[in-house]
């Protein structure tokens, strides 16, 4: 039961982690390889929040949207600096955006003390659940829910906001969308800034996690973008999938063998399994020859 | 649609070019610079061999390729297991003791001990991998962004791997403290220079290989294929064969690297060939110019050095140097620097019209399938 | 095509004779078994030099990369002790000029730094590093070129070189007396967790073998990557094994991830406490959880008693980017700048083998922060006090033992019986 549990918390931060790349790269088609740093910008706006407010029972739900609102300016200005240039380079996109990750982890390191800043758990996540005789940490089950909430919002404002159908409709036919009116930039626009938000919020989850540093996000950004592409790309449904069955696996891995094996064994499976079925989990059926 | 040319220099002008250069590296540096300095250009010359294959499956080919660390682990381990046996001798490495003093050698240490099997390791190892996930990757179509991703993830586990088993491989320490190169001493300075000679003559070995490479009817379709890989199937060649000599003969060229960075920097550790490490040498192909012929070589030299002179300067600034680099290079010189006399050309030519990158139609083709 | 293979042919063939020519050209070089072969090291012949008012040194930290997390204060309080010599006087006279170079959290970025140092900077001492790796990643370049590495941070032991000076703790004056005080509390069982790397693997090798002498049973033993910071699966493991104690190993910002992952299981100090190695007064802070009564093994604390720590503290609250507090590896930097100083004044020169032969000859001592230090010239470690602090609500430590008196450097174990001998000989022998 505990490897199970655990696992799903694992796989719900890697939801998390991933759910924004899904936006950006799924639908658009950007390989932002600067997203676990817009994660560490989340995990450092939880710190600066919990500096105001010091309660920490009432600083993290606070700390939730202003970390993705922080980290989606952050992804807004990139997109309007940058990004924009390199749609007809998207494989270019991922060396630029090396290089935002680079530049964002050293300034991190410059303006924060560098042996990283606490971020405190609220009270009210003190405890366990206990299920089956195993006593299920609610920080994890925390961690579940709010994956649950995001991805839970994310599909709804993809389906039933007129936003969402104006996103849908320009990755769908990006020059069909325009002549309907819709003003493809703007989209673009907002496509970043929410996936980019989304990094914030999954920041907030792993400062309850781990350290919060300027190294934090390195260790994110590869297992994310195996989930998002294992899910299929553009599939919310594949990437929820994949992300849960990384966690488990990586959870179960690690109950059998050790913590680094685990991680080694975790990669070979989804290696092969993109090997076995490149297009991923779900795929959208393309008349696209290749 | 109108192809850029993609060789911009007569053959005769590269290869004198290639002429020049290997005067430079083989006869003028190792009389001018001191033994410090000529130790770390050998280092560079590791890094530009890797990024002279970079260029080829990433420039010429447009494969991505994150995960060349994996294949300069196999040359560098490789090498290094063989330097650990020849240093230790009868007795087990001194590291193995430090965790298990009792258990024997691992097994597949053992034909390490042998040069010969050594030196077939470096070459049939990249080979042979490169092959096996080159043929299950291309066959299936994986390409762009998925590719460049599988490569990168390939090169963490290896990583992971490689730090996880520290007795078998020492872990995050690496290997180090090589007494002997088949042989030789490491420490006197006139083996360090024969060392030195070899990477920098390999190099262009290297060079004259791609150069050759360009000008055959093999260049010419792997440039097709990344233009446009469906004209390419559609008139009879199977673009994956095409893509997957490319590939096998890039990692070839990062195992060359690796094994020869292990005698000339005298440790190797899995942080050299993980994912930072990876992207680290992409950067040298990206500013130098990743589809020329030159480019990838420079530009590895020129980043290595830079990391050696402005990191140690000015440690912080180096960072944000390097990120800056692969903004603006990507950004506004998708061809890096060797391209940047050709556009100011074109430039004076058709002051209203930005030249398009080579590499745009194949890859919007990429971003929509 | 058959045109184009026979140039290739001839392409090849020509790169094969060129790669030849250089090997024969080159090939004169000194070979194994060659008379010459030791002589590798004495033909790099010193280039420091020392006629100047002047001296140079060499500090060299990771200042980017995961490292610089730690590195930073080291290199920090290396600028402060070079002020404070200067200040008064200098060494032998000379003033320190010091060479400041990042190591970058690669190791061979180390090796290669430790060479640019001795060889083109021509440092006479260099002053720096923090993990094993690193270490390790020096002490063949300052074996070759004949230099002196001072190196910080307590270590695992089971080395020793000519050429380095070890200031922090080897494992009988950190690892055993952790032991000591668990087993004087009855602890019964242990869980050990760790960073996987070498010090945390050569650690608990040392403490499986003690604690089957003290009859404390290990029930586990669990590593996660230097980088990882997630440890929920592995405390999930900790929390089913209901250890008396867990001894923690971890490096680093994963030690965040440990000390969360402990509490969201609910496990406390009460029940389960946890004995660090790698936990002190500038960690205890950054948790984001309040750690009070877990407990370290240091041999320095901020909260020691001494005559000379209270200035230690002023001095380092004062200093420019000070982190506000004093801990053990940082207080171990300082001393290897002072001992530095003490050698070569005993010494009165700079020159290595002098140094070497005046730490055998003589008495070298210095007043640091935790007491009076002594040097023992044969194996380049320093008598140090032994401590266990346990973590209080300002996040400082209360001492709640103390080692009777210095504890002498022992790093191949010696002088402890149940330390395998046949494993201490091949450990030397391997060391050459």
């Amino acid at each position: 039961m505990a490897p199970l549990l655990n696992g799903s918390a694992q796989g719900a931060l890697l939801l998390l982690a991933a759910l924004g790349l899904s936006l950006t790269f799924g639908q658009m088609g950007v390989i932002n390889m600067a997203h676990g740093e817009f994660l560490m910008i989340g995990a450092f706006a939880a710190y600066l929040v919990q500096q105001v407010i010091t309660a920490s029972n009432l600083s993290i739900p606070v700390a939730l949207p202003v970390a993705f609102v922080v980290a989606g300016l952050f992804g807004l200005v990139l997109e309007v600096t940058i990004i924009r240039w390199m749609y007809r380079r998207p494989l270019d996109t991922l060396l630029v955006t090396v290089g935002v990750g680079l530049i964002l982890q050293q300034a991190a390191l410059q303006i924060f003390p560098s042996q990283g800043v606490p971020v405190e758990k609220p009270r009210w996540l003190d405890g366990q659940l206990t299920i089956l005789g195993y006593n299920w940490p609610l920080r994890q089950v925390f961690t579940i829910l709010l994956a649950t909430v995001c991805v839970a919002a994310l599909s709804a404002w993809l389906k039933y906001t007129s936003f969402g159908r104006r996103i849908r409709a320009t990755v769908h036919n990006r020059d069909l969308a325009e002549t309907t009116g819709i003003s493809t930039r703007s989209i673009d626009r907002l496509t970043f800034f929410v996936g980019s938000g989304l990094a914030g919020v999954a920041g907030v989850a792993a400062s309850l996690i781990g350290g919060t540093n300027s190294q934090m996000g390195a260790q994110y950004i590869i297992p994310a973008f195996l989930v998002v592409a294992a899910g299929g790309i553009g599939q919310l449904k594949g990437t929820v999938i994949a992300a849960w069955a990384v966690g488990v696996a990586l959870s179960f891995f690690a109950y059998w063998t050790t913590g680094s094996l685990a991680q080694v064994l975790a990669f070979i499976l989804v290696i092969v399994f993109l090997q076995l079925r490149p297009q991923g989990l779900f795929t959208v059926r393309t008349r696209s020859l290749a | 649609m109108t192809k850029p040319r993609t060789t911009g220099l007569k053959p005769w002008i590269s290869l004198s070019g290639i002429g020049v250069f290997a005067v430079l590296l083989l006869a003028v540096a190792p009389l001018v610079l001191t033994d410090h300095w000529l130790n770390n250009l050998g280092k560079y010359c590791c890094w530009a061999i890797a990024a002279v294959g970079i260029g080829l499956a990433w420039g010429r080919g447009g494969m991505l390729v994150m995960g060349q660390g994996v294949f300069f682990a196999l040359g560098a381990y490789s090498m290094a297991m063989h330097l650990t046996l020849e240093t230790a001798g009868d007795r087990i490495p001194g590291f193995m003791v430090l965790y298990d003093p009792l258990a024997p050698l691992p097994m597949f240490w053992e034909p390490f001990r042998s040069a010969g099997f050594t030196l077939l390791a470096i070459v049939l190892l990249p080979v042979v991998v490169a092959g096996a996930l080159g043929y299950a990757l291309f066959k299936r179509r994986v390409k762009g962004a998925y590719f460049a991703i599988l490569t990168q993830a390939l090169a963490v586990a290896l990583a992971v791997l490689i730090s996880s088993t520290i007795r078998e491989t020492g872990g995050d320490t690496g290997l180090s403290d090589f007494k002997y190169f088949f042989g030789f001493v490491l420490n006197d300075p006139a083996n360090r220079q024969m060392v030195y000679l070899i990477a920098a003559a390999l190099l262009i070995v290297c060079l004259l290989a791609v150069w050759q490479f360009y000008r055959s009817r093999f260049g010419e379709l792997l440039v097709a294929t990344r233009d446009a890989e469906e004209r390419v199937r559609f008139l009879g060649y199977d673009p994956a064969n095409i893509k997957l000599v490319a590939f096998i003969v890039s990692a070839l060229m990062a195992s060359i690297g690796g094994a020869l960075f292990v005698p000339i920097v005298g440790i190797i550790t899995p942080a050299e060939i993980g994912a930072a490490a990876s992207i680290f040498m992409i950067a040298g192909v990206a500013l130098g110019g990743r589809a020329s012929l030159f480019g990838p070589a420079l530009g590895a030299m020129a980043v290595g050095w830079g990391q050696s002179s402005l990191g140690s300067t000015w440690p912080d600034g180096w960072t944000y140097v390097l990120g800056l680099l692969f903004i603006v290079v990507i950004l506004f010189l998708p061809n890096g620097l060797s391209s940047l006399p050709a556009r100011l050309a074109a430039a004076r030519r058709k002051p209203d019209v930005p030249p398009t990158p080579a590499i745009a139609a194949a890859e919007l083709e990429e971003a929509r399938s | 095509m058959s045109s184009t293979s026979k140039r290739m042919r001839a392409l090849v063939a020509t790169g094969a004779i060129g790669t030849t020519m250089a090997l024969v050209l080159a090939g004169c070089g000194a070979r194994a078994g060659d008379d010459t072969a030791g002589a590798g090291s004495s033909a790099a012949a010193s280039c420091v030099d020392t006629s100047g008012d002047t001296v140079k040194l060499g500090f060299l930290n990771s200042l980017t990369g995961g490292m610089a997390i730690s590195e930073k204060t080291v290199s920090n309080v290396l600028h402060m002790a070079t002020d404070e010599i200067n200040a008064d006087g200098g060494i032998l006279g000379k003033k320190i000029e010091y060479v400041q170079e990042d190591g970058a959290t690669d190791w061979p970025t180390f090796a290669e730094k430790t060479e640019k140092l001795l060889t083109q900077d021509c440092v006479a001492a260099i002053f720096g590093g923090w993990t094993s790796s690193s270490r390790k990643a020096v002490k063949p370049v300052v074996e070759k070129f004949n230099g002196l590495f001072f190196y910080p941070v307590q270590y695992e032991g089971l080395e020793s070189s000519p050429n380095i000076y070890y200031t922090g703790a080897t494992t009988n004056q950190q690892i055993i007396p952790a032991m000591d005080f668990l087993a004087a509390k009855g602890v019964k069982t242990l869980f050990l967790a760790g960073s996987d790397y070498v010090f945390p693997r050569t650690a608990n090798a040392i403490i499986k073998l003690y604690a089957a002498n003290l009859g404390i049973k290990i029930v586990g033993e669990e590593y996660v990557p230097l980088d990882k910071d997630d440890w929920t699966s592995q405390v999930a493991k900790i929390a089913a094994a209901k250890p008396d104690f867990i001894f923690n190993t971890i490096n680093g910002s994963s030690n965040v991830g440990f000390i969360k992952a402990y509490y969201d299981a609910g496990l406390t100090p009460a029940k389960t406490p946890i004995i660090s190695v790698s936990i002190a007064e500038e960690e205890a802070p950054a948790m984001g959880h309040e750690v009070t009564g877990h407990y370290a093994s240091w041999n320095y604390f901020q909260s020691l008693k001494t005559d000379t720590n209270p200035e230690f503290i002023k001095n380092w609250k004062a200093y420019p980017n000070s982190s506000g507090v004093t801990s053990d590896p940082m207080e171990a930097a300082y001393i290897s700048l002072y001992l530095y100083k003490a050698l070569v004044e005993a010494a009165g020169s700079f020159d290595v083998n002098a140094v070497n032969a005046a730490a055998k000859s003589k008495t070298i001592t210095f007043d640091a922060p935790e007491g009076k230090v002594t040097l023992d010239g044969e194996n380049h470690h320093i008598s140090k006090p032994g401590h266990i602090g346990r973590i209080n609500a300002d996040n400082q430590f209360d001492i709640v033992w103390a080692s009777d008196k210095f504890i002498e450097p022992d790093p191949y174990l010696e002088g402890y019986d149940w330390f395998p001998a046949d494993i201490r000989k091949q450990l030397t022998d391997a060391a050459g």
